[in-house]
């Protein structure tokens, strides 16, 4: 049996040119949310006066390090709004790119383990197929069916009593879909410049006028932070304290294997979210670290704990050989649910908060962030997901009733 | 997993611990008197630095104590732990 | 063809026994202290797997956990994917398959068992090679605490198989193993070093025994070593070189083969040439051809060897050609022959080293910086750590003398940080020095066609397509990795990750040094899932809570759901009752007779002290400081936001003492929030707080003949209206045994709740039992509760609310406070939001048609066809039952403005149709509580 290579890359990807000393937008931070909106300010608003900034190498924070999952199953018709638009995106991102990026629609099940893991789930089914979203409640052996590898054995410690099912959900991968972007931007005469780290952003009279980096000072008509973990430390920079706390969040790959795990599988109870991608390599996510932390890696019996609860669901991984584990910063919010829209500095932008749910976003939140920073006022899609909910209480409170927010 | 100095009980592994965010945080003393921005601001925001950080824990599975910790958040490394109330010692 | 390849008076396998193995359906066989790879080369077995992109037949290329191409699948004793043949020991029964990219997971459970052990040291040293062994005596002979972990079945790392220096290794392992402070652990690797000095490492116990391997020995085990210094004698791993088709069966780095004739006793070819840049090859050379190898040829990229190699050359009649390369290989199924400028040089085996990378994995773990080494062409510590020190090859020292030379340094280095004096120092081996050498070259490429020279043989990657990644416009080494996938195979790119840097450096013309390694992530050595799980799994997995009267509805055939960690009584069933059925009879029982159930899992706080009235005054909704001895008030508690956090009953025992009860799920965290507050908040509060869950049985006497049951079993008690009221509790004697009685109802009826040490509950819970027989009393579990609640609109914390819920929201303004001017969460309800005409509130709903039941979780839509989406959502129902007091299915549900919808019809979609129901008032049964006094 032999493995499925991966698609080729192109021959070509990006220029790597200097920083020019002005730029009509400049976006800080060169991951999938800043790539994406680079392309969609240039397809959909006609701006390619563009760079966006990277500190490291591009796309080398949470989007180099997530475990891919697309779906857009959430509860609240706010949520359900912006991450169908984003799957609605995915669905002809390989086209649109003409990169492989690997977009595979295979379903993804959110296993229930208590009676009221049932009641949130199937309030969720009803939401989502009111909003328009595919979704099903499956019974346990309907969910065995989906995925013939769960254990739906009664006696378990935490039995799976059934499951939501979102055929249109699956993965991606997560490098082909950032380069993806960034050939398209750079082709687009959008400055990708990397090793290129913000140190201050310039404001005059309440308004945004540039930025100071390690390769020199860069004015700009407006900027757009897409830092992810690190945009509370951007945001201090112009005295803007957001409600963001970045943690640690581990994941883990397997060693290639023959195909066993044909869908997306994730329990909030048992706390696993695990698939097999495309060259065979089981992939899968670790819970958040406690604490708030910058350091790219977290605590291990944080993994420990990962995979005895992968084996309660999946009793043939016992043999599966943990190759490599690693972490990324995400920067959460007291309701889940991210923060995109304007600030109180003009011509600034923000987009963060994504916690663990920012890759399956990267289309749709582009999108309505390339039109916010274009138009200077939010899209409908992420018009909810304002700074100023948490003064009003307006939340999009995705914890409660809503399924894991990964 | 790291050593961590409960200030009552000393090193127990992280495990032990229970993470409480920022520290010197109080509970406002009259809410009714804050507007819903200044509210909203002690409900919702915490600092979140690179770098340094006063923080609470509390020894879960130990002494069930809260202190506060000054701690890192670069390097994950605890600085100083030190008992509530207590100025921080090195 | 069986062990032709054994070279006898070498190695230390136990020749005197056989080992039979299959191996891609072929049988075999080798000796006791083999490896697959070993025993497959002793049968001259080369090609071993078939690689993933090209299918090219692909051999063994190292001897050790480095291996890139001996991928092996084991079928027998157990199916366990992608080992390398380099690190399995041989074991008789063995059934195994070369891999072509993916293992195989077994479909059986695994019933091995894993373990985990902590450890704590003062000293760990990862490694018995010389260094190590040097460290660990060293370290040990300073009475210091010393683990040593090492991951080949006995000491001795890379020494030589001579005598003198065995000699060495077995004194250095006598003397730490007679030492009662020193822990040798063989078959163990480091796989990981976290904060604070923990390492972890795994122990392989009975993977060597095959299918002998007792049940009752864990297989493998995790060790937690905390150590307060680690000393990472880690070695180095042979460099290979890029040149054309360097892939075949029958190339292999060069001290690999040193290991195989050393270790095993199996000359890997009989025709050998080697390729080297450095004088590490030479041994090499020269022991294969004393045990009877022919060699053909040493090709020396260097123009200059040392003279004592080209004497020790021409000794055997080995041909050294200095300045020259191999540029391409011949062969099929295993190398025939290399080319060397114009000419061909036959051989089945081609030694490779191009020079050391010092195995730094862990340190850079730890991290520790590197620094590249233009002598030694790899990345090195660029020093030690407080608590982390390298020693020996891995940090680029090489060669026996120096190397247990810095062994010993590295263990004098631990033992001053910890303030210790070194003890008597340790003797080196007689391993017979080598003269000084030259310095290596430092080769990556030798010209070629780029895409036949292969950089990573797992992945298949070449040079060619380092330089498309680099021609593409990346720049860095980790874009370069994920372009061509380079280094993200098993082995984690030991054998790749610096040739890339090389070759990626030179396309770009950037200095190595500045361009780095791709970062090095644990864990160091693949580990198999269920050995980190370790015990936790099935019962273990998270603790099962049971309430002393679990045994009781076992035996009554109670049917459990899972609340938290605790087992709950859900329903009764009777003679093959559906679930419908018997809810309907126990909640008839609760409303026309007697029913009664176990609600110990409730949470039970004691709240004691001068100031516990005033805490609770902070944390509830309503006054609890007013309460009066011998009362009972219930309660709700909200969030800083505003939300509804729990709900539940207080009791005041006393003056100075309150009981507090919880939902069962939120028992802990409300206990957590009230120590957070009453520690950080409200020290200068004479408060103390004491978990009593699981000291108190709680039972629930439900029903209009209640109090006739519980006259019969508390004959002391005064049970009538007057002297018990509603929401009072009393101390007395329940079937002999101390109970605290109080007048609290969940379902509207008249009903006790009995609460008595646990110990006890059995008796009690028998007596009341028998006692109600006469009524027909029915035990009941939380199905019925949550029936009994619902037709009395009392809310579930978790169901009828999820965290965006307020006390009003419920239609529970009562329970907030008037009079007080702050508990916590008050001034969220002055928001913005909160303020809003259409916030979501609990009502009733009645389905237009009496026996349809509404799914919980279904969503409400004004109107009787269902639009387009998305569709206008106005609430959900979240609580739905069929109702045996009402003769008809009912529901509660959070809708949007929901008090002012009262006598509205709504619709419900479900799938194909709606379902018409009228919005109510939520409490639907006995709205005037003519029923909770009897």
């Amino acid at each position: 049996m032999t493995g499925t290579p991966l698609p080729d890359h192109p021959d070509f990807l990006w220029r790597n040119p200097d920083p020019k000393r002005s730029y009509e937008v400049v976006i800080v931070g060169g991951g999938g949310h800043g790539l994406a909106t680079a392309y969609y300010l240039a397809k959909n608003h006609g701006i390619t006066d563009i760079a966006v900034l990277e500190k490291g190498w591009l796309a080398g924070g949470n989007m180099a390090r997530n475990t891919t999952i697309i779906r857009s199953n959430y509860l609240w018709d706010e949520s359900s709004g912006i991450y169908e638009h984003s799957l609605k995106l995915w669905e002809t991102l390989e086209e649109d790119l003409d990169y492989p990026i690997l977009f595979s629609q295979r379903g993804v099940l959110n296993l229930a383990h208590t009676l009221q893991d049932i009641r949130d789930s199937r309030r969720r089914v009803h939401a989502n197929q009111l909003n328009g979203i595919d979704a099903e409640w499956l019974e346990p052996d309907e969910v065995a069916k989906v995925c013939p590898i769960v254990n739906i054995d009664p006696d378990v410690r935490y039995p799976v009593l059934g499951a939501t099912y979102q055929p249109r959900a699956g993965i991606a991968k997560h490098d082909y879909v950032a380069w993806g972007f960034a050939r398209r931007a750079d082709a687009y005469g959008i400055d990708l410049i990397q090793n290129c780290e913000v140190t201050g952003i310039d404001v005059t009279d309440g308004r945004v006028t540039g930025v100071r980096t390690t390769r020199g000072d860069i004015a700009a008509g407006k900027v757009a932070l897409a830092g992810a973990g690190h945009t509370s430390v951007l945001a201090e920079m112009v005295g803007l304290r957001l409600p963001l706390q970045s943690h640690p969040l581990q994941a883990l790959v397997s060693e290639l294997l023959e195909p066993v795990h044909p869908t997306v599988v994730m329990s909030n109870a048992v706390h696993v979210y695990v698939s097999q991608a495309h060259k065979g390599e089981l992939v899968m996510g670790a819970g958040i670290d406690s604490y708030n932390g910058y350091g790219q890696r977290g605590a291990f019996h944080i993994i420990e704990r990962q995979m005895a609860a992968a084996l309660e669901l999946f009793p043939v991984f016992a043999r599966a050989h943990m190759l490599r584990t690693w972490a990324g910063i995400v920067d959460t919010t007291p309701d889940a649910s991210p923060i995109v829209g304007l600030t109180p500095v003009e011509n600034l932008y923000l987009n963060c908060g994504w916690g663990t749910g920012g890759f399956k976003a990267t289309p749709g939140v582009g999108w309505c962030y390339a039109h916010t920073v274009a138009t200077g006022e939010p899209h409908p899609y992420n018009a909810p997901f304002a700074l100023s909910r948490f003064v009003t209480g307006a939340l999009v409170d995705e914890h409660g009733a809503a399924a894991v927010a990964h | 997993m790291q050593l961590i100095a409960c200030p009552w009980c000393g090193e127990r592994e992280e495990a032990e611990f229970h993470y409480g965010g920022q520290a010197h945080v109080p509970y406002p003393a009259k809410p009714a008197d804050l507007d819903d921005e200044q509210w909203a601001q002690y409900v919702f925001f915490r600092d979140n630095p690179k770098g340094p950080f006063a923080e609470r824990w509390m020894h879960a599975a130990g002494c069930r104590r809260w202190f506060d910790a000054l701690r890192d958040t670069a390097t994950h490394q605890f600085l100083s732990v030190h008992r509530m109330g207590e100025e921080p010692r090195a | 063809m069986s062990n032709a390849f054994r070279v006898d008076a070498l190695g230390s396998v136990d020749r005197d026994k056989s080992l039979s193995f299959t191996f891609d359906g072929r049988e075999y066989t080798g000796h006791p202290g083999d490896t697959l790879a070993s025993a497959l080369l002793a049968n001259g077995v080369h090609h071993v797997a078939t690689s993933i992109k090209y299918g090219r037949p692909r051999g063994i290329m190292t001897a050790g956990v480095e291996e890139p191409n001996a991928l092996v699948q084991i079928e027998f004793p157990f199916p366990e994917p992608m080992l390398t043949a380099t690190t399995v020991e041989l074991y008789d029964g063995l059934v195994a398959r070369g891999l072509s990219g993916q293992g195989r997971l077994s479909t059986r459970p695994d019933t091995a068992r894993y373990d985990t052990v902590h450890a704590h040291c003062d000293v760990l040293v990862v490694g018995a090679g010389p260094a190590g062994l040097a460290a660990a005596l060293t370290a040990s002979r300073a009475g210091v605490r010393v683990v040593v972990v090492d991951e080949l079945p006995s000491p001795g790392g890379s020494l030589p198989g001579t005598a003198p220096a065995c000699e060495w290794v077995a004194d250095v392992t006598d003397e730490l193993s007679a030492n009662s402070d020193v822990q040798l652990l063989r078959r163990t690797t480091a796989i990981g070093y976290y904060d604070d000095g923990l390492v972890l490492a795994l122990e392989k116990r009975t993977d060597h025994l095959g299918a002998a391997a007792p049940a009752h020995v864990s297989r493998q085990r995790v060790w937690r070593i905390r150590a307060r210094q680690v000393v990472f004698a880690t070695g180095a791993y042979e460099r290979p070189i890029a040149f054309d088709d360097n892939d075949r069966p029958g190339i292999m780095l060069a001290g690999s083969a040193r290991t195989y004739l050393g270790r095993f006793g199996v000359l890997a070819g009989r025709e050998v040439v080697v390729f080297t840049t450095n004088d590490s090859a030479y041994l090499a050379a020269t022991e294969l051809a004393d045990a009877g190898a022919r060699v053909r040829a040493v090709i020396d990229a260097r123009s200059e060897v040392p003279a004592h190699w080209l004497d020790a050359c021409a000794a055997r009649g080995i041909e050294v050609r200095a300045g020259q390369a191999v540029s391409g290989t011949s062969g099929a199924e295993r190398i025939t022959g290399v080319r060397v400028g114009d000419e061909e040089i036959g051989c089945d085996l081609l030694l490779v080293s191009g020079g050391w990378n010092p195995a730094v994995a862990l340190f850079s773990q730890a991290r520790g910086t590197l620094r590249y080494d233009g002598v030694l062409g790899g990345f090195v510590p660029a020093g030690a750590l407080d608590t982390v020190r390298t020693a020996g090859a891995a940090r680029g020292v090489l060669g026996s003398a120096e190397v247990v030379s810095d062994g010993a340094e590295a263990a004098l280095g631990a033992l001053a940080a910890l303030g210790k004096t070194a003890g008597e120092p340790v003797a080196l081996p007689a391993v017979g020095d080598a003269p000084a050498g030259a310095p290596g070259a430092v080769l990556w490429q030798v010209p070629g066609s780029d895409d036949a020279q292969f950089v990573d043989l797992q992945r298949d990657q070449t040079v060619a397509d380092v330089l498309r990644a680099t021609g593409a416009g990346l720049t860095s080494v980790e874009h370069v990795k994920r372009y061509t996938t380079i280094g993200t195979a098993h082995d984690q790119g030991r054998t790749s990750g610096v040739l890339t840097s090389g070759i990626v450096a030179a396309a770009l013309g950037v200095d190595i040094a500045e361009l780095g390694t791709p970062r090095l992530r644990p864990p160091a050595l693949p580990v198999a899932f269920a050995a980190f799980a370790g015990r936790n799994r099935g019962e273990l997995f998270d603790p099962v809570r049971v309430t002393s009267l679990h045994r009781w509805h076992v035996e009554h055939g109670a049917l459990f759901e899972n609340v938290g960690q605790w087992k709950r009584p859900w329903y009764y069933p009777v003679g093959g009752e559906t679930i419908e059925e018997a809810v309907l009879r126990e909640c008839r029982a609760a409303r026309e007779g007697v029913g009664m159930m176990d609600g110990s899992t409730l949470g039970k706080i004691s709240v004691q002290g001068p100031d516990s009235g005033e805490l609770l005054d902070r944390f509830y909704t309503n006054v609890m400081s007013s309460l009066k001895v011998g009362r009972v008030r219930y309660g709700v508690m909200c969030g800083v936001d505003g939300m509804v956090f729990d709900d539940g009953t207080v009791l005041r025992l006393a003056e100075e003492e309150f009981l507090v009860t919880t939902t069962t799920g939120n028992a802990a965290k409300v206990l957590d929030r009230m120590e957070e507050w009453l520690q950080t908040e409200w020290p200068d509060l004479r408060v103390r707080l004491t978990s009593v869950t699981e000291h108190w049985a709680t039972i629930p006497l439900v029903g209009p003949r209640s109090r006739d049951v519980l006259a019969l079993v508390a004959p002391t008690l005064d049970v009538s209206n007057a002297a018990f009221g509603f929401m009072t509790w009393q101390d007395t004697v329940v079937a002999d045994v101390p109970a605290r009685v109080a007048r609290i109802s969940f379902s509207g009826e008249l009903a006790y709740e009995i609460n008595v040490p646990a110990w006890y509950a059995h008796t009690v819970w028998e007596a009341l039992y028998a006692a109600g027989g006469p009524f027909g009393i029915t035990p009941y579990g939380t199905e019925t509760m949550h029936v009994l609640r619902a037709e009395k609109a009392y809310p579930i914390i978790g169901q009828d609310t999820d965290g965006t819920i307020t006390p009003q929201d419920l239609g529970m303004s009562w329970v907030v406070s008037g009079k007080k001017d702050e508990f916590v969460g008050r001034r969220s309800f002055d928001r913005a939001e909160n303020r809003r005409a259409d916030r979501k509130q609990l009502v009733g709903l009645l389905p237009v048609d009496e026996r349809t039941l509404l799914p919980e979780g279904a969503q409400i839509i004004a109107t009787e066809t269902v639009p387009a989406p998305p569709v206008p959502m106005l609430g959900h129902i979240t609580s739905s039952y069929r109702s045996d007091a009402l003769g008809r299915t009912f529901a509660l549900a959070l809708l949007r403005g929901g008090t002012r919808r009262v006598g509205e019809t709504l619709y419900v979609p479900l799938e194909g149709r709606t379902v018409a129901v009228t919005v109510t008032d939520p409490v639907l049964y006995d709205k005037e509580g003519t029923r909770r006094d009897g």
